[in-house]
């Protein structure tokens, strides 16, 4: 592959740049995106406050100021290079906690001909099923305000052809994959994770149980909205695989830390909250649905606010469950949202579509951000959130 | 607008750049708009059926919008710069119809297949609809670099959705224009005029682009004459870059499965005789792997003339390739399904069952001639359609073809 080449230097390149610390630095938040951005909804303004996580005197804080006693208020300003953004999710040891989110990064060469995809803390890839798929007819996606929704129906060329075809590219590339699998039945399950556990090794550091894809022919295949159902396929997953097991989880539940806790109990390691939520979009002249596969997923930064529910909501629950949020990110502050509500990792999805550099662009600006508050390692926001009425 | 400066660049030392570029002239052409804009890198790498993504700012839009490259300069006073042309349909188009001179706007590209050239002699002939034609100029200027004979058939709904008439008449051997409403050149279609032009220059490879319908007859038709056509296909992306899987065309493979591939990184260039037309947004459509069976449906599809209801369907100034807000859905069938049986794959590429498609008021009444074999046409480092085409090498020529 070519080498990496930046025309530009990366000061010119707001919120872009291996150069941390760069004067970008301060303007990375605002810049962070792309064009979209100016029709955003404004993010809030980068607390002032520092709060420490786990280890740090989680949850006790106050605004900061010279008065204040505060986790971190003391600190200094520190370098963004030395900025420990490492996680270990579930024991996977990831340089950073960012990763693309399933069904939005395709095989990872599609992408890495913009930037080094080894770059990513892991790549999710797209799903897997046993069987090759052509997925579902098109029109397959329809904007919506601040999001999108899709109905792909998990087109992929099937495990043997990902293995065949996909894995090594991943693997010479020093990729740290987190493989999707999905299937119709809880043993359509069992066998892409065996499969794809006998060709692990250093490559693929986990598997990600997409128990909630919810462009399936029949809704009663969402295992992710039975308890009982999720369990079960987390369980042949768990026995058939050799690597940590994260479940992938939907919204559209009564109650997610039902099926969390049930899929926590059948052995998953961890859990991947949360994919799209259903949806529908009609096109008011003609009365059609605008997709044809006429529901579809909801994505993009519409839904983020939703998924940071449930991380908060699950991560309360269920403290010691390591959990990669997924929802809308956009921005490094996005990711914090999303870290101190509790995940331990981030994936990117939508975004990505419309960003293909939004990945390394997030890591560096999440260093800036760590350093100019004197956050020494990332990790230390992980679950710390402050008290609505600070005492 | 972006308050980034113009000329910033991220990406690789080949294949498609993001890049933030100036604008350097926005004017109407007719119904369209064209937009020129700096873009020094995207105008090196960029060749003719290549497209770029382009950041809007309607209200709460998400996603870029895809354009087809009108024209790259190499050379001269306005050189590094890159045409798009585009028509105001939707609220990213309209957004693009405000930006100013000298404005920054954010781009990705270039992306997508190119048009393949041809290795040896041929007389080409280039169909576009609408705007559509834009992109055939840019080839249009590749192929006459290579000593080719280029004919062109232009057509559109009305006389100013006839884009570029002047540019079509420098360019071509031959230009044959038509509109539906008979304002400009002959009354009717472009599969109307297309076997007296094949006829008169001698046509061994046909080039389309233009809406969907259009480019599904235009390929019925080549198929029905044994000529090979390259089309340049429009269907709603997402992302532009391969990631999201949006914008699947059901491509009919030399085995005869029929595969989803995307028109963002396996096409927007397609062989036009393996588009599986007929299967294409409709369910169980594509069905590739053995085993894998269709849903069981009521194989009315041969009785039926395969759609009738693109006898009305939107006149050819609509979209091409890449028109802007994720583009209307092209008349598509309402039928729920077709008989894709397994086995039957190609079948549907038999030239006689598009004969039944006459309801668009296009090839010839009286009954076709038997349909001879296809020509062979080598194409430039054209790789089977089976395997993706890592996009920045196919039709690569040692030296640029623009201007070099």
């Amino acid at each position: 592959m070519s080498d990496e080449v930046r025309m530009i230097p990366s000061d010119q390149l707001p919120g872009w740049g291996r150069k941390r610390g760069g004067p970008a630095g301060a303007a990375a938040d605002a810049e962070l995106g792309h064009a979209a951005d100016r029709g955003r909804d404004h993010d809030q303004p980068d607390e002032v406050r520092v709060v420490g996580g786990r280890g740090a005197g989680a949850g006790h804080t106050g605004p900061a100021g010279p008065d204040a006693e505060v986790v971190g208020a003391t600190r200094r300003v520190l370098d963004p290079g030395d900025i420990d953004l490492s996680v270990r999710p579930a024991g996977i040891e990831l340089p950073n906690p960012i990763t693309s989110a399933s069904g939005c990064f395709a095989s990872g060469a599609e992408i890495d001909r913009f930037h080094d995809v080894a770059d990513l803390g892991a790549v999710v890839v797209k799903s897997i099923t046993l069987e090759p798929r052509q997925g579902l007819p098109a029109p397959r996606m329809a904007e919506t305000p601040s999001g999108m929704l899709n109905a792909i129906g998990l087109q992929n060329p099937g495990v043997e052809a990902w293995i065949a075809k996909d894995l090594p590219w991943l693997r010479e590339r020093g990729v740290r994959v987190i493989a999707s699998v999905a299937g119709r039945t809880a043993d359509d399950f069992a066998q892409v994770a065996s499969a794809l556990s006998e060709v692990a090794g250093d490559t693929i550091v986990a598997l990600e149980v997409n128990l909630s894809c919810p462009n399936v022919e029949d809704r009663g295949l969402v295992f992710a909205c039975s308890a009982p159902d999720s369990a079960e396929v987390v369980r042949g997953v768990v026995r058939a695989a050799q690597v940590p097991v994260f479940a992938k989880l939907t919204s559209d539940v009564t109650d997610i830390v039902e099926i969390a806790r049930s899929v926590v109990a059948a052995g998953a390691d961890g859990l991947t909250l949360i994919n799209t939520l259903l949806g529908m979009a009609i096109d008011p002249e003609t009365g059609r649905p605008e997709l044809a596969n006429t529901y579809g997923g909801l994505s993009g930064p519409a839904i983020r606010p939703v998924a940071v529910r449930n991380v908060h909501q699950v991560h309360s629950a269920l403290p010691e469950v390591p959990i990669i949020g997924c929802g809308g990110v956009r921005t490094v502050t996005d990711v914090v949202q999303f870290l101190r509500a509790g995940a331990s990792a981030v994936a990117i999805g939508t975004t990505t579509f419309v960003d293909p550099f939004i990945a390394p662009r997030v890591v560096d600006g999440l260093a800036r951000w760590c350093a100019e508050r004197g956050i020494a390692a990332v990790s230390e926001l992980i679950g710390a959130t402050a008290p609505v009425h600070p005492r | 607008m972006s308050r980034r400066r113009g000329g910033t660049v991220e990406g690789r030392s080949e294949g498609p750049v993001h890049a933030y570029c100036e604008v350097i002239a926005r004017r109407r052409e007719g119904a369209y708009w064209v937009l020129s804009m700096a873009a020094r890198e995207i105008a090196e790498r960029a060749q003719p059926g290549q497209f770029v993504q382009i950041a809007v700012e309607g209200q709460h839009t998400l996603l870029r919008r895809p354009f087809s490259i009108a024209r790259v300069t190499r050379q001269g006073a306005s050189a590094g710069t890159v045409d798009v042309v585009f028509d105001a349909h939707g609220p990213g188009t309209s957004w693009l119809t405000g930006v100013e001179t000298h404005d920054v706007i954010d781009v990705i590209g270039p992306l997508g297949t190119p048009f393949p050239l041809p290795q040896r002699k041929v007389n080409c002939l280039l169909v576009g609809g609408g705007y559509g034609i834009a992109p055939l100029y840019y080839l249009a200027e590749s192929l006459l670099r290579r000593g080719l004979r280029v004919d062109m058939i232009n057509g559109a709904a009305t006389a100013e959705r006839i884009m570029g008439a002047i540019e079509a008449k420098r360019l071509s051997a031959s230009v044959t224009f038509t509109t539906e409403d008979g304002t400009y050149g002959s009354r009717g279609r472009v599969t109307d005029v297309l076997d007296e032009v094949v006829e008169t220059g001698h046509t061994g490879l046909v080039y389309a682009c233009g809406p969907n319908p259009m480019l599904r007859a235009v390929s019925e038709r080549c198929v029905e004459l044994g000529i090979p056509v390259q089309v340049a296909v429009e269907e709603r992306m997402g992302c532009g870059i391969g990631v999201c899987f949006t914008c699947v065309v059901p491509i009919v493979g030399r085995d005869g499965a029929t595969r989803h591939k995307r028109a963002c990184v396996e096409g927007p260039v397609f062989n036009g005789a393996r588009v599986g037309w007929d299967r294409w947004g409709v369910p169980g459509g594509a069905t590739a792997a053995a085993g894998q069976t269709a849903p069981p449906v009521a194989s009315q599809a041969q009785a039926t003339p395969p759609v009738a209801s693109q006898a009305q369907a939107p006149p050819p100034a609509t979209p091409h390739a890449g028109a802007g807000q994720p583009a209307a859905p092209q008349a598509r069938t309402s039928r729920s399904a077709t008989s894709p049986a397994p086995g039957r794959a190609d079948a549907e590429e038999e030239p006689g069952s598009s004969a039944t498609s006459s309801s668009r008021a296009e090839p010839p009444a009286s009954s076709p001639p038997p349909p001879r074999p296809a020509q062979v046409i080598v194409f430039d480092e054209l790789d089977d359609e089976e395997s993706p085409r890592p996009e920045d090498a196919p039709g690569t020529p040692p030296s640029p073809p623009d201007e070099g």
